[in-house]
């Protein structure tokens, strides 16, 4: 059982990846401050009932997502069950891949950069529907292992993998959308643009 | 050794650090002498980079204080 008096020292430090968190859940800083403190003060009344020694950080996302659903669902009054559409693998690659390579003496990442703004990126990552946002922010933006998102958002793992599969695919095709619109891309080269050769097979009538 | 279907087919459960050492072993085997491959997964894992480091944000001072004052509040 845990000592009321370790809290601070124990909780606090994870404040600015958990503010981090709840504004690409709200998607606005007013909200994202009231979610934020409501989790800290329910992790404070309940932090009698957490089990010293055990992984603090995911006991605090699982108040943060509980918290979350709790209030904005409630206020959203139904759960956001919009689907996504099917997406192919590696569709930033494909279409990013070869421009991000054509330049030497820079690193993949430092290219990646400059393709995506902080505003396009948080831009991509809030578009998405909120079962998939949840998964693709506790995975790719705080880094949890599949178990403990899991855990926080009590689904099975085999849930978590297919929301973060197509959460990320959906986020890529956004991010995509950035980089054609402000000129980094060319549509036509798209491999599904109707410029090129449809593949055998794509189209349903 | 998996060929590169079956390689791509795992980029994200390698990616995220949730294959058994066996697998892993076998799928860092293929992209040693796959540069397709080897470029594909570099991308994914640059662009996972690149995501977190521009999600990043700063607590306003404000809220802090505010979460601050209200944990001390006796009970």
């Amino acid at each position: 059982m845990a000592d009321q008096a370790n809290f601070a020292e124990q909780a606090m430090p994870f404040m600015g990846p958990l503010y981090a968190a709840a504004m690409r859940m709200t998607r606005n800083p007013a909200d994202a401050e009231d979610l934020l403190q409501e989790t800290y003060l329910r992790a404070y009344r309940g932090f009698g009932g957490f089990q010293e020694g055990t992984n603090i950080k995911a006991w605090l996302y699982r108040i943060l997502t509980n918290t979350f659903i709790n209030i904005y669902r409630a206020k959203q009054r139904r759960p956001d069950e919009t689907d996504l559409d099917e997406v192919e693998d590696l569709y930033l690659y494909r279409r990013l891949g070869g421009l991000e390579a054509a330049s030497l003496g820079r690193s993949a990442e430092e290219e990646l950069m400059d393709f995506f703004t902080d505003a396009e990126v948080k831009e991509a990552v809030e578009a998405l529907p909120e079962q998939f946002r949840l998964a693709v922010i506790l995975a790719d933006v705080e880094g949890f292992a599949y178990k403990e998102i899991a855990e926080i958002l009590d689904i099975p793992i085999g849930t978590v993998m297919s929301r973060l599969h197509r959460g990320r695919k959906a986020l890529q095709k956004r991010l995509y959308g950035f980089a054609v619109s402000r000129g980094l891309a060319d549509a036509a080269n798209d491999p599904n643009s109707t410029a090129a050769v449809a593949p055998g097979g794509a189209a349903d009538g | 050794m998996p060929d590169c279907t079956e390689t791509l087919q795992e980029l994200y459960e390698y990616l995220d650090g949730e294959l058994t050492d066996d697998k892993r072993q076998h799928i860092e085997q293929h992209l040693n002498d796959c540069s397709p491959c080897y470029e594909a997964f570099d991308f994914e894992a640059e662009l996972r980079m690149v995501i977190r480091r521009r999600c990043a944000e700063t607590v306003p001072d404000g809220l802090r204080q505010r979460i601050a004052r209200a944990l001390d509040l006796p009970d």
